[in-house]
C-alpha cells in the first residue's frame, strides 16, 4: 500500500513538484458575466447590424440585419466571456448561442409555412369548402370535401395494410430474428424500400392493378397500395427500434414466470413500448398523407365525391391542391384560394393525428409515480 | 412444494465458448444453497441452467443432466415453459412490469398464463404472497398503484412475491440484494430464512457474510483465468466451507486473499 499524498491533485503525483491542484488554480470561484450582458449584447449587435446593412446596401434589409447582428453578437459574447469567465465558459456560451441560432433557423420555414397556409387558406376556410365537392363547379364556389374524404379513405386503407405488416415484421426482427440470415435480408430490403422514390411506388401500384384488374385501372385502393409501399419500411424501422428499447429484464422476468414467448411479446413487450409504437405509426401516416405523385398516378383525379375505394378515380387533398394550383380556370383566384385551404386542411389533419397519437400514447404509457 | 435438484456433468456454452465445466452437485429440498466465487466464474450462468433461462440467450446451450426429483430438465420433450413454472427466479435488478399495478404484478404469472381464478382467490393470493414477501403492510393501501413507484428494496420484494405467487418448487435468486441497501438486504435475508420452510432456494451472492448468514450449503466456483471455463471447486455445509474447507483456493477466497 502506498501512502496517499494529500497535496496530489486529481491527476496524481505531479512531475514537477509543488502543491495545489494541477488545473484551475486554487480558488473555486471564477468571474461571471452579469445576466443582462446577453440582452445588452443582443440589442447592441442588432442596432449595429442594422447600421451595417443600411451602409452596405443603402436601404433597410431584415435578412442582412439579422445575419450581421448574429455574427456580431457571437463575437461580442465570445470576447466578453473569454475575458471575464475564461475559455471553458466561453466555449459553453459559443456552443449554446450557435445551437439557439440553428434552432431559430430551423423554425423559420415552419413558421413561414404555417403563416402562409393560414393567411391564404382562411379565405375559403368556410362551411361550403367542407360540404361541397368540385362537381359541376367552374370558377367560384365548390370545395374539397371529395378530396378530404379521399385522403382519409386512401390513407386509412394504407394504414390498415401497413401497420399490421410493419408491426409484425418489426416483431419478427426484434424478437425472433436475432441476427439470423433471414432477418438480415429483411432489414436490407426494408432499407432499400425506404429509399424508393414515391413516384416509383405509384407506378408499381398502377402496374400491379393493371395486371390484376386490367389496363388503365385507377382507383382509391391502388393509391392505398402505393402509399403502403412507402409506409411499411417507416413503420418497420421505427417499431423495431422501439421494441429493442424494451429492457430484456422484462422479457426474462416473464419467461421466469413460465410465460410463453408470444404471450410475453403481446402482454409485456408491446404494452411497454405502446406509446412509442403509436407515435411511430402516426409519424409514418404523416409521412405518406402528403404524398402527391403516387396518388396522381394510382388514384387519379376527379371532381366528384367517391365513397368506393375499389372503383373509379378518387381525389385526395395533395392532388386537389396540385390540380387547383396547376390547372386553374380562366379566373384563377378561386382555384388558388381553394388550393391554400386544401393545404391548410391537410396540415390540420396531420396535427389532429398527432394530437390523437399523443393522447393514445399518454393513455397507454407505462405508469410511473408513487 | 420443494424438490431435489441433482446436476450431473453439466457443461454450459455460449456458442463455442465453454463458460462452465463439469459441474456435479446435489441441492437438497428445503435448504438454502449459496453459490459464491469471483466475478465471471459462471455462478449466474450455472444458476440460469436450473430453470432453462440460459437458452434464451442466442447461441447458448447446455450439455449434461439436471434432474428435478429425478426428471431431467434437458430430456427430450421437456417444455422449458413448464420447467419455469416449477422453478421460479428472482433477478439481480428488480424488474417489476412497468405497465402493471402492484396487484397485477403479483398476479402476473397467473394472468399471463391465462389461468382462471375467481376474484376472491386472487385477492387471497395477492395478500398471501405479499405477506410472505414481507411487503404487505407497506403496500396494502396502494395495491392499484404502479409497481415501479416503489423503492428498490420494495420492488425486489415485489418481484419475490411475484415469483412465489406461482408456488414454484424451487426458487432461484441471482444476487437478489446486490442493488439494495443493508436494511432492505436484511429484510430479504429474513425472508429467505422463512421461505426455506417451503421452497428449495438457490442463491448467487458476492457477499460472503450473506452466504454465511442465510445458507445451509455453500458452493464455491472459480476460474483458472480469463477465457477458461468456470468450475465448481468445492461444495459442502456452509459451516464447514467457512471454517475448514478442503481446498486451499476456497480458503484463500473466503479469507480475502484473492477475489
Amino acid at each position: 500500500m502506498s501512502t496517499l499524498n494529500p497535496s496530489a491533485g486529481p491527476l496524481g503525483a505531479r512531475p514537477t513538484g509543488g502543491t495545489g491542484p494541477l488545473l484551475g488554480g486554487d480558488t473555486l470561484t471564477s468571474g461571471r458575466l452579469p445576466k443582462a450582458t446577453t440582452w445588452v449584447a443582443l440589442v447592441a449587435s442588432a442596432i449595429v447590424g442594422f447600421a451595417i446593412s443600411v451602409l452596405a446596401t443603402g436601404a433597410a434589409n431584415a435578412g442582412l440585419t439579422v445575419l450581421f447582428g448574429y455574427v456580431l453578437f457571437l463575437l461580442i459574447m465570445e470576447v466578453a466571456s473569454r475575458v471575464v469567465e475564461g475559455p471553458r465558459q466561453a466555449s459553453d456560451r459559443r456552443a449554446g448561442n450557435l445551437i439557439i441560432g440553428a434552432f431559430l433557423l430551423a423554425l423559420l420555414p415552419l413558421g413561414s409555412v404555417t403563416w402562409e397556409a393560414v393567411s391564404n387558406g382562411m379565405a375559403r376556410f368556410d362551411p361550403s369548402f367542407f360540404t361541397n365537392s368540385m362537381r359541376n363547379v367552374v370558377g367560384v364556389g365548390g370545395g374539397g370535401v371529395h378530396a378530404i374524404y379521399g385522403t382519409l379513405y386512401v390513407t386509412g386503407m394504407a394504414s390498415l395494410i401497413s401497420v399490421p405488416i410493419g408491426l409484425l415484421t418489426a416483431i419478427y426482427l426484434a424478437e425472433y430474428g436475432a441476427g439470423n440470415r433471414l432477418a438480415k435480408l429483411i432489414t436490407f430490403f426494408v432499407d432499400v424500400m425506404t429509399g424508393v422514390p414515391s413516384i416509383v411506388a405509384g407506378l408499381f401500384a398502377y402496374s400491379l392493378m393493371a395486371l390484376l384488374v386490367g389496363p388503365g385501372a385507377v382507383f382509391g385502393f391502388s393509391g392505398s397500395v402505393a402509399l403502403s409501399v412507402l409506409m411499411i419500411p417507416v413503420v418497420v424501422r421505427s417499431c423495431e427500434e422501439l421494441l429493442r428499447l424494451v429492457p430484456n429484464e422484462l422479457r426474462e422476468a416473464a419467461y421466469a414466470l413460465g410465460v410463453p414467448k408470444w404471450v410475453t411479446i403481446v402482454r409485456i413487450v408491446i404494452p411497454t413500448a405502446i406509446s412509442g409504437l403509436v407515435s411511430g405509426v402516426i409519424l409514418a401516416i404523416a409521412r405518406v398523407i402528403g404524398e402527391t405523385a403516387p396518388l396522381m398516378i394510382a388514384a387519379g383525379f376527379t371532381a366528384s365525391l367517391n365513397n368506393n375505394l375499389f372503383a373509379n378515380p378518387m381525389m385526395t387533398l395533395p392532388v386537389f391542391v396540385y390540380d387547383a394550383y396547376a390547372h386553374p380556370g380562366v379566373e384563377p383566384a378561386p382555384y388558388l384560394e381553394r388550393a391554400w385551404t386544401g393545404a391548410l386542411t391537410l396540415i390540420l389533419i396531420v396535427m389532429l393525428l398527432n394530437l390523437i397519437g399523443r393522447l393514445i400514447a399518454a393513455r397507454f404509457a407505462p405508469k410511473t409515480g408513487r | 412444494m420443494s424438490k431435489r435438484i441433482e446436476v450431473t456433468d453439466l457443461n454450459v456454452y455460449y456458442g463455442s465458448f465453454r463458460a462452465v465445466e463439469d459441474v456435479t452437485m446435489t441441492i437438497e429440498p428445503r435448504t438454502v444453497t449459496a453459490f459464491i466465487g469471483p466475478s465471471g466464474c459462471g455462478k449466474s450462468t450455472f444458476l440460469r441452467t436450473l430453470n432453462r433461462m440460459h437458452e434464451v440467450i442466442p447461441g447458448a446451450r447446455v450439455e449434461g443432466e439436471v434432474l428435478l426429483d429425478g426428471e431431467n430438465l434437458y430430456g427430450t420433450g421437456v417444455d422449458p415453459v413448464r420447467v419455469r413454472r416449477q422453478v421460479g427466479m428472482v433477478f439481480q435488478r428488480p424488474n417489476p412490469f412497468p405497465t402493471m399495478s402492484i396487484r397485477e404484478n403479483v398476479l402476473a404469472g397467473i394472468r399471463l398464463n391465462f389461468a382462471k381464478m375467481p376474484k376472491a382467490a386472487q385477492d387471497e393470493l395477492v395478500e398471501r404472497s405479499l405477506r410472505n414477501a414481507n411487503l404487505w403492510e407497506e403496500v396494502k393501501n396502494r395495491l392499484d398503484l404502479p409497481g415501479s413507484g416503489l423503492s428498490g428494496g420494495q420492488q425486489q420484494r415485489l418481484c419475490i412475491a411475484r415469483a412465489i405467487a406461482m408456488a414454484p418448487e424451487v426458487l432461484l435468486m441471482d444476487e437478489p440484494c446486490s442493488a439494495l441497501d443493508p436494511i432492505s438486504t436484511l429484510a430479504i435475508e429474513d425472508l429467505i430464512s422463512e421461505l426455506k420452510e417451503k421452497y428449495t432456494i438457490v442463491i448467487v451472492t458476492h457477499n460472503m457474510q450473506q452466504a454465511a448468514r442465510v445458507s445451509d450449503v455453500t458452493a464455491f466456483f472459480n476460474i483458472a483465468g480469463t477465457g477458461s471455463p468456470g468450475r465448481l471447486i468445492e461444495s459442502g455445509p456452509t459451516d464447514k466451507i467457512f471454517s475448514a474447507p478442503d481446498i486451499a483456493a476456497t480458503e484463500d477466497y473466503i479469507s480475502g486473499r484473492f477475489g
